[in-house]
C-alpha cells in the first residue's frame, strides 16, 4: 500500500484534533480556576506544624501545577500542529542531550521539593515532643476515643487489657491496685489548653484505627501492640473534630471524637471537673 | 477466529497463547462488568443513601454492605481486571505475535495459569453468597480486622477466608504466567530479534513479567501467614492482649505492621503491573499514528527498567501514617520522588513521538493520546503523597482516591482499550466501527476527568474514603454537591461502556473487514500468518528495530521489521547465526 492511498482514509481530521485540543485547554483552565479561586481551600490550619504542611503543599502545587498546564498544553499544541495534513512525519530516534536535560530537570525539581519538604517533616518528626509537654494517652477501640489524662499525681496508672470493661465504666482497662491509676481521668473528648505542646500517646485495643484532625493536618494510626506518640501545638481556641481514616469496621464511618481547644483557665477548671466526677 | 470449526471442548482446554489471551480477556471484560457495578452503587448510596437499590439484600445498603462492595470492587478491579487485561490477555496473544515464536515457551503451564485465574475468581466471588457476605476489610486487608474470625465484624468469617483462598490462588496463577513471559522472551526470540529490537510492548510485559514473579510471590507468602493466623491460631499479625468487642484474644507476640511491610511490598509493584504494559502499548501505538519512530528508544526501556527497579524500594510510601519510623518515611518519601524521574521521561519522550508526527486520530490513537493526558495528572498528584508531611493531610482522604484512580485505573484501562481497538483486527479479522469508537472515547475521556478531578478535592477538605455515609462528621455534609456531580458523571461515564460492548460485539459478527496490516504497522504481530515475511515453517527473521516510520528514502512510510533489506539478506543471516 502507498503513502497517497493510505493517507486517503486516515487524514489527521482537523475537527478531531481541535476538539480534543479544547478538552485539554477545558480541563487546564477549570483546574487552574478551582484552585486559583480557592473554591475548595482545606480549613485554617490551628497549629504551626500545620501552617509548614501548607507551605510545602503551596511549594509543591506551584511545581506539579506548572508541569501540569506545560504537559496538557504541549499535548494539545502537538496534537493539533502535527495532525496528519499530508505532511511527512520528521524521521528521528530522539536526542540524547534533550534526554539527560529533562532526566535532570525532574530529578533537580522532584528531589528539591523533598530537601525543602524536610522542614515539614523531618524538623517535626525527628525531634521528641517539647519538654514539659502534656501528656494525654488517646485509646481507641471499635469504634470510640478514649482520651486518659494522669490526673492530680501526674502519672498513668497501669493498664490490663483483661480489665477492660467499657460498661463498668473502665473503658481502657486500668488496674484498681496501682495507686497511680486511681487518680486518671478518662473521657471520650479531647481536650488541651492552647499554645501548649500536647503529646498525645496513641495505643490500640482491637484493630488498628488512626486520629484525624484537617485542621491539624494530622493523621496518625493507632496500632495495637504499639504506643505511638504525637505531638502537637494547637494556636486557635474552637472545636475541631476528630475521625477515623483506617477502615476499623462497619462502624468506621460514624467514628468520631472532638478536639477542644481551650484557653488556660478553661482547661484547669476542666482537670477540676473531671477529677472530681471519676 | 479465521480457523474452521473446533469443538467447544478444544476452544476451552486449548494451550494455544491466543485461545488463552482471549479467554483472560473475557474473563477481565466480565470481571470488570462487575467491579463497575459495585462501584455504582456505592456511587448512588454515597449521594442517596435511603434508596432501595438493585443486588442489595434488603434493599438499602447497610454499612457492612458498603464495605464488602468496598471490598471486591479494590479486589476485582486489581487482580482480574487491570493485571489480567494488559498483561495476561493482550501479553499472551501478542508477545509471541511479536518476538516471532510459535506460543509461549510452556503452553500447558499457560493454561493452567488461565484455570487457575478462573478458579481465583470464582472462589473470591463465592464470598458474596456466604450468609455474613463478603469481607469488609478493603482490598488491603489490615490485619487485626482481617486476621481473627468474625468477632471483627460481619464477612470477616467464612468471607475474609475465601477472599484470602481467592488470592493465594491467584498468586500461584500469576507466578506460572510470569515464568511463562519470562522464558519466552529469553529464549524463543526469532532470528534478529535482539534485545533493542524488541517492541515497548514486549518490554513492558517483560518488565511487568519480572515484577509479578517478585511481588506475587511475597504476597503469597503473607498471605499464607494470614491464613494460618486466622486458621491454625497462629499470631504472626496479632499482637498479645487484643481486646475485640469486649473479649481478650489469646496468642500474641505478632505485628501489625509486619503485613502492612508486606502487602506493600507486593502492592506498589502491582501498581506498576498494571500500568506498565499500558504504557508499552501507547508508545507503541503513538509511533504508528504518528508515522514517527518512538522517540528516544533506548531512554523508554531503560525507563521502564528503572521504574520496575525503583518500584520494588518505596512500598513504605503508603504507610506514613502507619507507626512507622519517621526516617523510614524519609527514605521512602525520596525514592518515591525519584520515580518521577523515569514517569517524566516517558511522558517527555511520548510528547517527543507525537512532535513533528503526522498524527493521525484514529480510535487507538484517541484512546494512546487519553494515556497521556491522564497519566501525567495522575502522576503529578503523587508528587503530593510522596512527601509524608503532605501525606499526613491528604492520606486516606478521597485525594489518594482520586490519584490512584487516574493513574492506575482510568489511565490502564485507557491503554486496554488502546489496545483493544488498535489489535481488534488482528484478533477477530475485523474493525471496530470508528464513528462508535470515537464516540466512546469522548464521553469515557470527559466523563472519567469529570469523575475523579472533583474527587480531589473532596480530599482536600478531609473527605475520608471508605465511610459508607457522611454522617460521620459535620464538616462532611459541605462535600456532598461534589458527589453528586461525581456520582452522576459516573453513570454517565459508565453508560457510555455499552457503546463499546455494542461496537465490540456487533464488530466480531459485522465489522468491515480488515487487511493483513491494516494500520500499515512495522511490527511482526502483524506479518504472523501471512507469507510476507517469505519464510515459510522456519517463522520470521527480525532485520531492523521495531518502529522504523517514515525512513528518508524508503518508498512507503513505514519499514516492517521482517522486510529484508534489497541484497542485505545474506549479510543479516549471516550476521544472525
Amino acid at each position: 500500500m502507498s503513502i497517497e492511498s493510505s493517507g486517503a482514509h486516515s487524514r489527521g481530521s482537523a475537527s478531531v484534533a481541535l476538539l480534543l485540543a479544547l478538552v485539554l485547554v477545558v480541563l487546564v483552565a477549570a483546574t487552574v480556576y478551582i484552585f486559583a479561586a480557592h473554591l475548595y481551600p482545606a480549613p485554617r490550619p490551628i497549629s504551626q506544624e500545620a501552617v509548614l504542611v501548607d507551605h510545602q503543599y503551596d511549594r509543591t502545587l506551584y511545581a506539579t501545577g506548572a508541569a501540569f498546564i506545560l504537559a496538557q498544553l504541549g499535548l494539545a499544541f502537538a496534537i493539533l500542529r502535527f495532525r496528519d495534513r499530508g505532511q511527512r512525519a520528521r524521521f528521528t530516534h530522539g536526542n540524547v542531550a534533550l534526554e539527560i536535560l529533562w532526566t535532570a530537570i525532574t530529578l533537580l525539581v522532584f528531589v528539591g521539593l523533598g530537601i525543602l519538604g524536610r522542614r515539614a517533616w523531618a524538623d517535626v518528626r525527628f525531634a521528641p515532643a517539647a519538654s514539659g509537654a502534656i501528656q494525654i494517652e488517646a485509646t481507641t477501640n471499635q469504634f470510640v476515643y478514649n482520651f486518659r489524662y494522669s490526673g492530680p499525681d501526674g502519672e498513668f496508672g497501669r493498664l490490663d487489657p483483661s480489665l477492660v470493661n467499657a460498661p463498668a465504666g473502665n473503658p481502657v482497662g486500668i488496674d484498681p491496685n496501682d495507686p497511680a491509676g486511681r487518680d486518671d481521668i478518662v473521657v471520650p473528648e479531647l481536650t488541651v489548653p492552647v499554645n501548649q505542646p500536647v503529646e498525645l500517646l496513641l495505643r490500640s485495643q482491637d484493630v488498628i484505627h488512626n486520629f484525624f484532625v484537617r485542621e491539624l493536618r494530622l493523621q496518625q494510626d493507632a496500632v495495637p501492640g504499639m504506643v505511638i506518640p504525637l505531638h502537637f501545638t494547637a494556636d486557635r481556641i474552637g472545636t475541631y473534630e476528630i475521625v477515623c481514616t483506617q477502615l476499623c469496621g462497619l462502624g468506621h464511618y460514624k467514628m468520631h471524637s472532638l478536639l477542644h481547644v481551650v484557653s488556660e483557665s478553661d482547661y484547669e477548671s476542666f482537670l477540676k471537673r473531671e477529677a472530681a466526677a471519676q | 477466529m479465521s480457523s474452521p470449526r473446533k469443538s467447544f471442548a478444544a476452544i476451552l482446554f486449548s494451550t494455544d497463547h491466543k485461545v488463552i489471551g482471549l479467554q483472560y480477556f473475557f474473563l477481565a471484560l466480565a470481571a470488570v462488568t462487575i467491579g463497575v457495578i459495585l462501584s455504582l452503587l456505592m456511587r448512588f448510596h454515597l449521594v442517596w443513601p435511603a434508596a432501595h437499590l438493585p443486588f442489595v439484600s434488603g434493599g438499602i445498603m447497610t454499612p457492612e454492605q458498603y464495605l464488602a462492595l468496598v471490598t471486591m470492587h479494590g479486589t476485582i478491579m486489581v487482580f482480574f481486571v487491570l493485571t489480567t487485561a494488559p498483561q495476561s490477555a493482550f501479553g499472551n496473544y501478542f508477545l509471541p505475535l511479536q518476538i516471532g515464536a510459535p506460543d509461549m515457551a510452556f503452553p500447558r503451564l499457560n493454561m493452567l495459569s488461565f484455570w487457575l485465574t478462573l478458579a481465583a475468581f470464582l472462589v473470591m466471588l463465592s464470598a458474596f453468597f456466604v450468609p455474613a457476605g463478603a469481607p469488609i476489610s478493603g482490598w488491603t486487608a489490615y490485619p487485626p480486622l482481617s486476621g481473627i474470625n468474625d468477632v471483627t465484624g460481619p464477612g470477616e468469617g467464612l468471607g475474609q477466608t475465601l477472599w484470602l483462598a481467592g488470592i493465594l490462588i491467584f498468586c500461584i496463577a500469576s507466578l506460572l504466567g510470569s515464568i511463562n513471559f519470562i522464558a519466552t522472551i529469553i529464549d524463543l526470540r526469532a532470528p534478529g530479534m535482539t534485545l533493542m529490537r524488541m517492541p515497548l510492548t514486549v518490554w513492558a510485559w517483560f518488565v511487568t513479567a519480572i515484577l509479578s514473579l517478585l511481588a506475587f510471590s511475597v504476597l503469597f507468602a503473607g498471605g499464607i501467614l494470614l491464613a494460618l493466623d486466622r486458621i491454625a491460631g497462629t499470631s504472626f499479625f496479632l499482637p498479645a492482649g487484643l481486646v475485640v468487642s469486649g473479649e481478650l484474644q489469646t496468642g500474641g507476640g505478632g505485628s501489625p505492621l509486619l503485613w502492612q511491610h508486606l502487602f506493600w511490598f507486593f502492592g506498589h509493584p502491582e501498581v506498576y503491573i498494571a500500568i506498565l504494559p499500558g504504557m508499552g502499548v501507547v508508545s507503541h501505538i503513538l509511533a504508528n499514528f504518528s508515522r514517527k519512530p518512538v522517540f528516544g528508544y533506548r531512554a523508554m526501556a531503560f525507563a521502564l527498567c528503572t521504574i520496575g527497579f525503583l518500584g520494588f524500594t518505596l512500598w513504605g510510601h503508603h504507610m506514613f501514617v502507619s507507626g512507622m519510623s519517621p526516617y523510614s518515611s524519609l527514605a521512602f518519601s525520596f525514592l518515591t520522588l525519584s520515580i518521577g524521574v523515569p514517569s517524566a521521561v516517558k511522558t517527555f519522550n511520548w510528547l517527543g513521538t507525537l512532535w513533528g508526527g503526522k498524527i493521525q486520530f484514529h480510535t487507538p490513537m484517541l484512546f494512546a493520546i487519553g494515556f497521556v493526558s491522564l497519566f501525567v495528572t495522575g502522576g503529578l498528584s503523587g508528587i503530593f503523597l510522596a512527601q509524608p508531611a503532605i501525606d499526613t493531610e491528604l492520606h486516606a482522604t478521597y485525594y489518594v482516591v482520586a490519584h490512584f484512580h487516574i493513574v492506575m485505573g482510568v489511565a490502564a484501562i485507557f491503554g486496554v482499550f488502546a489496545a483493544t481497538y488498535y489489535w481488534f483486527p488482528k484478533m477477530f479479522g475485523r474493525k471496530m466501527s470508528e464513528s462508535l469508537g470515537k464516540l466512546h472515547f469522548w464521553l469515557t475521556f470527559v466523563g472519567a476527568y469529570c469523575i475523579f478531578m472533583p474527587m480531589h478535592f473532596v480530599g482536600i477538605e478531609g473527605g475520608v474514603r471508605r465511610y459508607a455515609d457522611s454522617t460521620g462528621a459535620a464538616y462532611l455534609a459541605a462535600l456532598q454537591p461534589l458527589h453528586r456531580f461525581m456520582t452522576i458523571s459516573a453513570f454517565i461515564t459508565a453508560a457510555a461502556q455499552l457503546i463499546f460492548f455494542s461496537n465490540f460485539f456487533a464488530s466480531l459478527k459485522s465489522g468491515e473487514p480488515a487487511s493483513a496490516n491494516p494500520w500499515n504497522a512495522t511490527t511482526l504481530e502483524w506479518a504472523a500468518d501471512s507469507s510476507e515475511t517469505g519464510v515459510g515453517s522456519s517463522g520470521p527473521r527480525v532485520y531492523r528495530g521495531p518502529y522504523e516510520y517514515s525512513v528518508p528514502g524508503a518508498e512507503q512510510d513505514f519499514l516492517p521489521q521482517y522486510i529484508a533489506p534489497d541484497g542485505a539478506l545474506a549479510t543479516e543471516e549471516r550476521h544472525a547465526r
